[in-house]
């Protein structure tokens, strides 16, 4: 009785269908990556269990970092800065700044405002490097005598009125004083902005209390 | 496998049935590519966050309503919850009692500020249920959001922010000096 012959067989596997997997995959990941774009102001915020995406689009974002200091800044998109531009102009006028068609086309780019309405001239001539909170006083709205959130936000009243509403979103630091927050509040009511969003990481909603419970039974939270 | 012919052209076979040349294997190894391969995919899937911000949306009410058009809150359905410094939470229910007969002013903490609301939510009318949020001058941002989330947590429909009265001010001052620092 002989043994049947197995045909040896070669250990090594063909990669080639891995390999093109793995970078298949690689690509995959890279192209739907977006980098966070490093930011100029640090802004540290609180979680909240709130699940629903902050907006892109039609915001005016109002920054409020750990020094109490607010800046305000616009979308990225074409309309968003097309905004930008008639906000700050508005505020030209109004406040009569006299700034030249070059300081404003500085401001657009700018990424946020971060001067007293007085400085304006000043930040327009910064190089965007040169923006960061250490740089930057922010708006004054310490107190409710000297409030210029106000006229910001009536610019943006001014701005948005006749289209639909813009998205506020405030985005606060853990650490910054409820002073603060109280005088921009302040000046959203003056203007007659009574929805805003604040901006948020999303947060587990605690076991057994009443929204998980919702939740789970499978009811639609807002 | 890949394998660089390194004998070098010296030996040359001759005779007429010998080709020239040996012919090398077209086949590469791609082993370490895979390995390069998925040793990116990994950096890039930890680099990646997942989590884009959310947003909590938070209506304000309008100041220059007439008082006539307010609506008004039930003393019985009342919760008061007032911030101060350092993570301190304060509460009293219905109307702000500070005299000699006892006061229903209470300190709490961030942790123990939830079982006092739904308490209270299981004590009263969900119809009659107000929160009123006053937090004072030292206390922060994180502070409002987290209590704001806590209505959204037990699902309290009704709630508002308010400016702190000189009172309460007063009470919490006079409070913090005793009071143990709040949790959280």
């Amino acid at each position: 009785m002989s043994r049947p012959k197995i045909a040896r067989k070669s250990t090594t596997i063909d990669m080639t269908a891995m390999c093109d997997v793995a970078f298949l995959l690689l690509s995959f990941f890279i192209l739907t990556t977006k980098f966070k774009p490093s930011e100029a102001v640090p802004v540290d915020t609180p979680n909240s269990v709130s699940s629903k995406i902050a907006p892109e689009k039609d915001v005016v974002m109002i920054s409020l970092n750990k020094d109490g200091h607010v800046y305000i800044s616009t979308g990225d998109s074409k309309e968003d800065k097309d905004n930008k531009r008639e906000m700050i102009s508005t505020i030209n006028t109004s406040k009569n700044l006299g700034l030249s068609e070059a300081d404003i086309n500085a401001l657009v780019k700018a990424p946020f405002i971060g001067v007293p309405i007085s400085q304006l001239s000043q930040q327009a001539k910064l190089q965007t490097e040169q923006m960061t909170a250490q740089t930057l006083p922010g708006i004054p709205c310490v107190d409710s005598a000297n409030n210029e959130m106000v006229d910001w936000m009536l610019a943006v009243r001014t701005v948005y009125e006749g289209q639909h509403e813009p998205n506020i979103l405030l985005k606060g630091d853990n650490v910054s004083k409820y002073t603060s927050f109280k005088n921009i509040i302040f000046a959203f009511k003056k203007n007659r902005f009574f929805k805003f969003q604040m901006v948020t990481n999303p947060e587990s909603v605690p076991q057994g209390s009443d929204l998980w419970k919702q939740a789970t039974s499978g009811k639609k939270t807002e | 496998m890949a394998e660089m012919d390194t004998s070098g052209g010296g030996k040359h076979k001759k005779g007429p049935g010998v080709k020239k040349g040996k012919k090398m294997s077209t086949r590469v190894d791609l082993t370490p590519m895979v390995d390069l391969g998925f040793l990116l995919i990994t950096f890039f899937i930890f680099t990646t966050t997942m989590s884009q911000p959310t947003a909590m949306k938070l209506f304000l009410p309008d100041d220059t309503a007439k008082p006539e058009e307010q609506n008004k809150a039930k003393e019985s359905g009342a919760l008061t919850i007032l911030l101060g410094k350092d993570n301190n939470v304060f509460y009293y229910e219905g109307i702000l009692k500070a005299d000699a007969s006892g006061t229903n002013f209470k300190s709490s903490n961030f942790k123990e500020i939830r079982d006092v609301l739904i308490q209270k939510k299981q004590s009263t009318d969900t119809a009659d249920l107000v929160v009123v949020i006053k937090p004072n001058d030292e206390s922060t941002y994180k502070n409002v959001v987290d209590i704001l989330d806590e209505m959204s947590i037990n699902l309290i429909k009704r709630y508002a922010l308010v400016d702190i009265s000189p009172d309460e001010e007063q009470l919490i001052k006079i409070t913090e000096g005793s009071a143990p620092s709040g949790g959280k």
